[in-house]
């Protein structure tokens, strides 16, 4: 887990939010999910280590729970949790699931060719 | 909590939720299982989304139950633009919080699949939307978009599963849309979970005519017409109408009204048609069907009702031209809104939208009549007797049910048999007229008789029908022995029998002059007579006066000659004198 990531925790998810990148946000993604449940969970930890691993310093993550923002969910037109988005670099990617496979995730940010 | 739900379904039958949909209430007796869910299913086209979106904006309208619409296929401004020639506003029932729109769109391409993951989005959208307006009804359209979007099917089937079990506990009513499968009711299956109601839309091609269709195909814990219910949509939205209700119970008043034709109230019974039955004409090419149904329109308007004209064969404005002859001014009734003529060619839909139309014209107009001249077009469209006899049996089922006089007429092939009407539907008339042409002495005259008439003493008697400047007028035949004189015939006929009247009147009053010289001859000889006998009596009584001035003088003549005798003569000359003057004065 990266030492320059700013975490806190979300006041009824028990969930580490927003965590940002100090330097460039280039790589901007959403993290959609409904509550801390252990799928939402365990699909921020699989995030961050990806991040850390493959976008280490241009990456921001920001995490929508939904049961405290539920309009937020149209917008992207969210419809499984939980759903990750990359808002930036365009175009627009939707990984779906707990990113627990991280070939998938991968191939899914386009940072491993199809 | 289990055992509570057991004991109310005991109880109470299942509660419905009105859809307000035009028909889909009869259908189902009250309307959809509330707070369950609903699965529309039916091809393209069908009208589904038009059904969920419909259930959606009348709940609202009229029954006050906020709505949530979530649509895959359109947004919310395609929805918004589709309804809006419907006349729905939705923008202006979302601003009021009373709808929410949804359009979830789900693109396969841009979605990555890694692990586990449920649809709680979809769950945290529609409960969002539910709390914001405070839904108690829901549609869904159509949700089997998700499995093109979605990879995992196990995931998905199960998430639906949870889905409609969800909208159950929220109670809210809710409609979910499915499409057609190849052998199911739905691609995807959707009636597995959803079990509780299930309707079918179908839209077919026969004839060269489309037609749509609605069947309750399942309905848990409630009765529900069975039948498939001719369907429309038009510029008020989705129509079903009920085939098969007819249920003879309709209420029946003794009320009269007349037919528009003096006479021919008075061979029904001397009051007219009973109001609210069914009257047939039938008869030949122009023996005057439409004529006496028109009687019957100008009749109704000038109670200051209202009528209703179905014109299949001829164009309003003919008809009203054509009409102006006989002395019939529709043209006015027209104009001030008693009188509304419906025309169409009836090949132009099918029965069933005729039928609709009926149904929406008659909700829209009220009128307390209704003419539609001829049935027999009906044919045209089905070559199925069966079908036109089903639909007009449903016709005439609806305007007794509404208490609304109707007038069919039917047209009669040359050929057939005088007394059968085309489309078999004569059972079902209460009265039925029979116009007639019948042609002797080089002229065709018309004839008009009621074949039957239930529940009146009607005439027997065949009228002859004349047309005429003033109107329709119904003149006695001319029944001689062993025949019936029409039209020249009978009036050379009237004209014979008037000649010999008038000889008898001439003979009468010369045999009374006669008479009356005879009498008055008689007096004069009398008068007469009478001045004879006068004058006799003058004669009579002149003759004993001089009589007895005779006597006098006789008796004086003898006194003086008697003095003469016996005293002196000088006096005996004088004496002789007197008797000289006497003599002379008694002959004259």
């Amino acid at each position: 887990m990266s030492t320059n990531a700013r975490d806190h925790r979300a006041k009824t998810s028990g969930l580490r939010c927003d965590v940002k990148s100090t330097s460039s946000g280039s790589w901007d993604l959403r993290l959609y999910v409904a509550g801390a449940t252990p799928r939402a969970i365990a699909a921020l930890e699989n995030l961050k280590k990806i991040c850390e691993e493959h976008l280490a310093g241009k990456y921001s993550i920001e995490v929508i729970d939904l049961l405290k923002n539920p309009k937020l969910a149209s917008g992207d037109q969210i419809l499984a949790l939980p759903t990750l988005v990359r808002k930036l670099p365009e175009p627009v990617r939707k990984i779906i699931g707990d990113l627990s496979d991280t070939e998938r995730v991968l191939v899914g940010l386009d940072l491993r060719p199809r | 909590m289990a055992k509570q739900g057991k004991k109310e379904l005991v109880l109470t039958p299942l509660e419905k939720c009105p859809t307000g949909i035009r028909g889909l209430d009869e259908v189902t007796f009250g309307g959809l299982p509330r707070g369950r869910p609903t699965l529309i299913c039916g091809g393209a086209g069908s009208g589904k989304t038009l059904l969920a979106m419909e259930f959606i904006i009348r709940g609202i309208r009229d029954y006050s139950e906020p709505g949530v619409f979530m649509a895959f296929e359109e947004t919310a401004e395609e929805l918004t633009k589709n309804v809006a020639s419907l006349g729905f506003d939705l923008d202006d029932l979302i601003r009021r919080k009373k709808l929410a729109i949804d359009y979830v769109r789900i693109e396969r391409s841009e979605i990555e699949e890694t692990g586990e993951y449920d649809l709680e989005g979809l769950f945290v959208r529609l409960n969002s939307m539910i709390e914001e307006v405070g839904a108690k009804r829901v549609a869904i359209d159509t949700i089997e978009a998700l499995f093109a979007g979605l990879p995992n099917e196990a995931i998905l089937r199960a998430e639906l599963r949870r889905l409609f079990r969800w909208l159950k506990d929220k109670h809210v009513t809710s409609v979910i849309t499915g499409e057609q499968g190849e052998r199911t009711l739905t691609r995807h299956g959707l009636e597995e979970y959803v079990s509780d109601c299930v309707i079918f839309l179908d839209h077919r091609v026969a004839n060269q005519v489309a037609t749509r269709r609605l069947r309750v195909v399942k309905y848990r814990g409630s009765v529900h017409g069975t039948n498939e219910y001719p369907t429309l949509i038009d510029e008020h939205g989705l129509s079903i109408f009920p085939i098969s209700s007819l249920g003879l119970d309709y209420a029946v008043g003794s009320e009269r009204i007349s037919t528009g034709i003096g006479r021919l109230d008075a061979m029904l019974g001397g009051k007219g048609y009973y109001r609210g039955s069914s009257v047939l004409i039938t008869g030949s090419a122009g023996t005057g069907k439409t004529s006496i149904a028109t009687a019957f329109a100008n009749g109704v308007c000038r109670r200051g009702e209202r009528c209703l004209y179905l014109a299949f064969e001829e164009a309003p404005s003919q008809i009203v031209r054509n009409m102006a002859s006989i002395g019939f001014d529709l043209d006015s009734w027209v104009r001030q809104g008693l009188l509304r003529f419906e025309a169409v060619r009836s090949t132009l839909y099918g029965l069933e939208q005729h039928l609709v139309g009926l149904h929406k014209a008659v909700s829209d107009f009220r009128p307390a009549g209704v003419i539609v001249d001829p049935i027999t077009n009906l044919t045209a469209i089905s070559g199925d007797q069966g079908e036109v006899k089903a639909m007009l049996t449903r016709m005439i089922d609806f305007l007794k049910n509404h208490g609304i006089t109707a007038v069919f007429t039917s047209l009669t092939e040359g050929g057939n048999a005088a007394e059968q009407s085309e489309v078999g539907v004569s059972s079902l008339m209460d009265t039925w007229l029979l116009a007639r042409n019948i042609e002797a002495a080089g002229e065709r005259n018309r004839l008009l008789s009621v074949l039957k008439s239930r529940g009146m003493a009607h005439s027997n008697q065949v009228r002859e029908f004349l047309l005429t400047d003033q109107g329709i007028q119904l003149a006695d035949v001319y029944v001689g022995p062993g025949t019936v004189l029409t039209g020249s015939a009978r009036l050379l006929q009237e004209a014979q029998d008037e000649v010999q009247a008038a000889g008898e009147r001439q003979k009468l009053a010369r045999h009374r002059r006669e008479l009356e010289q005879e009498q008055t001859l008689a007096q004069a000889q009398l008068d007469a007579l009478r001045l004879k006998t006068a004058a006799l009596a003058e004669e009579i009584k002149t003759l004993a006066s001089d009589e007895q001035a005779r006597l006098v003088a006789a008796a004086r003549e003898q006194a003086d000659l008697a003095r003469v005798r016996g005293a002196n003569g000088t006096k005996a000359t004088l004496e002789k004198g007197n008797k000289t003057h006497v003599n002379k004065r008694k002959r004259p």
